[in-house]
């Protein structure tokens, strides 16, 4: 890297978006469990995620306000009653990326929810883990989530995770004539005369009524919105105004809300990712020290020597040192209303325009790879799926442009959390990439396969749809863009598979989506991660 | 959606046990007090060797040993099984068998037992898990004894797969649809022939095999 003094004049310190000029400096991107340090083209725009926002002085006491203090509805102690049956729903290991460190924001809501249960006499509560068709969580992963005290009185018995397949487990609150739409959730939730949603609001999409439509419901129930019509009709996922998804999962939480009584408790998380140690990559790369550049490149080299299984595991034991920014408390609507506007104050950087090529880099780690491996499937969702839709309706990159990813692109899945993805990837895709034909011929034939669903049961496994589910996220990214190329693929075969092309280097990728785009063909860089997401004007 | 049908081994899959504990079974009820005394000692022994034979070579374990069933009563056979059923593979299903089954049945499977012991020994646990059909061996009476023959061709290995294929060609079944649970290398034939096959608690070759091939892997408990 160039010395920090010719750098300086280069930038305005406190803007988000960089126009590369000739002194600027390369930049640290992500590309699986490695980094790339990449010099980019004169005039591309580099968009660096916000620095975080302050964290409340006392997040206990926070959260005992919010619910003193709730959005259309009485206070929680107001709710409580001896005897009555509770139930706390609680998201799942999905977020935050990576997991934070402890203790978790959860764990604290928990510890000051079920203080003032045991209070108010009520002590029929269950702990239920929202993982709609995620995989469950291990044991472990729940003891670190809600701490070792509350661990030891409610698991196995009271706390545990959600299980959509339980042919008991289940109640429908609601079917359409034709009985195409069906809401239904967990039968204890159902049957509770109260239920506290226990949400980590990581970034706009979560929280709200997809906390309880989505967390708590069944197959039947999630085929209302996870399918390619919906997806195809989100302009993004992130902005409810322009996603189809929202409006159907609001449809089915209003359901929802009608027939239970939920309380929501929401917290919005700043995006301090990275701990002292590597904290330098919240920087741009003009503001590196010296010791960070040390730091940098150690850790670059270090990693690029270990076997892959290992730098994943280094990677993941490295928990993010998150503050809470928000705790909001009260009826869906207006308690996610104010969770909304938090997450956007510390996510979104406006930016001029839409680009013609846009790079995304592909972290190790996604919603769906927590301790275990990125795999095919997960980069494209990573892609097409979830960088693609950071934006407020406005794609960052033109309809018909081209998305550069950074990943190796390695042709590894993890059996025991994505055995059907496996399946999915070999014995799909080199059939037909069209996510309609794949809903129509396979969808029910992966949901329902007995393997699948006693590998998610018993096992620690995904869902047998999920892979079907994770091809259809990626569906309006891919309806978009004109091409996706991914630089430094290890191999031709995935990316073939998953219809990319795939480079060496990121300065060959660039070069063949010029030649796809035109010389003059605009390039941004979306310095991802920590989380940022554009409002493109 | 067309007819589909998911099939089991049963010894080592759906049950803790394998064949080898049926047989000492059987060997132990039979005849006088005295002669069971004397015939379990014998069994005890024999045990041992007949498990080193199976591993070896299921098709000669099978025929040799059947050759024990001689001169017993169908009767006897059928009221054994019933004792059977409740001493020995009652108490050694997994208790997620059950549930496995349940689910192939729910998404409109037919369920059907595919197994290298005899019929009459494994009806009892076709009833209990409510199996629609049984691909099993059959001994051959004649006036009412069993004459230690099984009518061939013997269930195992390859010819699995084959009792499978013409099963599903005679009900109309979509074979590329259907289902197959084996725990054993020795059945690789017979999980090659299903479009969904699945190794269950799986020994060291079928678990090499179904990761090669991407086979899911369930442990049953």
């Amino acid at each position: 890297m160039r010395p920090l003094k010719t750098l300086q004049k280069l930038y305005d310190e406190e803007s988000q978006v960089v126009i590369t000029e000739k002194g600027s400096p390369p930049r640290a991107l992500f590309s699986g469990e490695n980094f790339l340090l990449e010099n980019l083209p004169v005039g591309t725009r580099v968009i660096f995620p916000r620095p975080p926002l302050a964290g409340v002085p006392n997040v206990k006491a926070a959260i005992r306000w919010a619910i003193n203090h709730p959005e259309g509805m009485e206070p929680l102690h107001a709710l409580l009653r001896p005897g009555m049956r509770l139930t706390c729903v609680i998201d799942d290991i999905s977020v935050p990326l990576p997991p934070m460190a402890t203790p978790d924001v959860r764990q604290s809501i928990l510890e000051v929810v079920l203080e003032l249960c045991a209070d108010s006499g009520v002590d029929d509560i269950h702990l239920i883990i929202a993982n709609a068709l995620h995989r469950r969580m291990t044991e472990g992963e729940m003891r670190r989530m809600v701490g070792q005290k509350i661990y030891d009185a409610y698991y196995p018995e009271r706390y545990y995770n959600h299980d959509a397949e339980d042919p008991d487990g289940m109640v429908e609150l609601e079917r359409t004539p034709c009985g195409s739409h069906v809401v239904a959730v967990n039968r204890r939730v159902a049957e509770s005369d109260l239920v506290v949603y226990v949400n980590v609001n990581f970034v706009p999409m979560n929280g709200g009524h997809k906390s309880m439509g989505t967390g708590v419901a069944n197959y039947a129930s999630l085929r209302a919105h996870h399918n390619p019509k919906t997806i195809r009709e989100s302009k993004s996922y992130m902005e409810p105004g322009h996603s189809e998804l929202y409006r159907r999962n609001e449809r089915i939480g209003k359901a929802i809300d009608k027939h239970l009584k939920v309380f929501h408790i929401e917290t919005s998380l700043n995006n301090r990712m990275f701990g002292p140690g590597v904290d330098f990559l919240h920087k741009k790369e003009e503001d590196y020290t010296e010791g960070d550049r040390l730091k940098f490149h150690a850790m670059r080299y270090a990693l690029s020597k270990m076997p892959r299984a290992a730098a994943r595991k280094v990677l993941n034991s490295i928990p993010a040192p998150y503050d809470v920014t928000g705790v909001f408390a009260g009826a869906t609507e207006p308690t996610h209303a104010k969770t909304l506007e938090k997450s956007w104050q510390q996510y979104v950087v406006p930016v001029q325009g839409q680009s013609d090529i846009v790079i995304f880099p592909i972290p190790f780690i996604s919603p769906y790879s927590v301790n275990s491996i990125l795999n095919p499937l997960l980069v494209q969702v990573m892609g097409l799926g979830y960088f693609f839709n950071l934006n407020r309706g406005v794609p960052l990159v033109k309809k018909g442009g081209v998305l550069i990813l950074t990943h190796p692109a390695f042709d590894e899945f993890d059996p025991v959390q994505h055995p059907s993805y496996i399946e999915f990837f070999n014995r799909v895709l080199p059939e037909t990439r069209d996510a309609v034909q794949i809903e129509q011929k396979y969808e029910r034939e992966f949901a329902e396969n007995p393997s699948y669903v006693h590998l998610y049961r018993k096992g620690n496994a995904y869902h047998g749809v999920h892979p079907l589910y994770m091809w259809y996220w990626g569906e309006n990214g891919r309806q978009h863009v004109g091409k996706v190329i991914v630089a430094g693929a290890e191999n031709n075969h995935v990316p073939a598979l998953l219809g990319w092309d795939r480079t060496d280097t990121l300065t060959e990728a660039i070069e063949e989506a010029r030649g796809f785009m035109g010389r003059s063909a605009s390039i941004s860089l979306l310095r991802i991660a920590p989380t940022v997401m554009v409002d493109v004007k | 959606m067309p007819a589909k049908a998911a099939f089991y081994d049963v010894d080592g899959t759906l049950v803790k046990t394998n064949v080898v504990h049926v047989y000492a079974y059987y060997a132990m009820n039979r005849g006088s007090l005295l002669g069971t005394l004397g015939r379990t000692l014998s069994t005890a022994a024999s045990v041992p060797l007949f498990a080193a034979m199976d591993a070896v070579n299921r098709k000669a374990f099978n025929e040799f040993f059947y050759r024990y069933y001689a001169g017993l009563s169908e009767d006897r056979l059928i009221s054994i099984a019933e004792d059977m059923f409740e001493d020995v593979l009652k108490p050694a299903l997994y208790e997620q068998t059950r549930d496995l089954i349940d689910q192939a049945r729910r998404v409109g499977c037919r369920i059907v037992l595919v197994t290298g012991a005899l019929d009459f020994s494994m009806r009892p646990l076709a009833r209990y898990l409510g199996a629609d059909d049984m691909i099993a061996n059959k001994m051959q009476f004649v006036g009412g004894k069993a004459t230690g023959k099984v009518i061939p061709p013997i269930i195992e290995g390859a010819n699995k797969a084959n009792a499978i294929r013409s099963y599903c060609v005679r009900e109309g079944l979509a074979l590329d649809q259907c289902h197959g649970y084996s725990d054993s290398a020795s059945d690789y034939a017979m999980l090659s022939v299903v479009g969904r096959p699945t190794a269950v608690n799986p020994d060291m070759r079928l678990r090499s095999i179904a990761r090669a091939y991407n086979w899911p892997i369930l442990d049953l408990k």
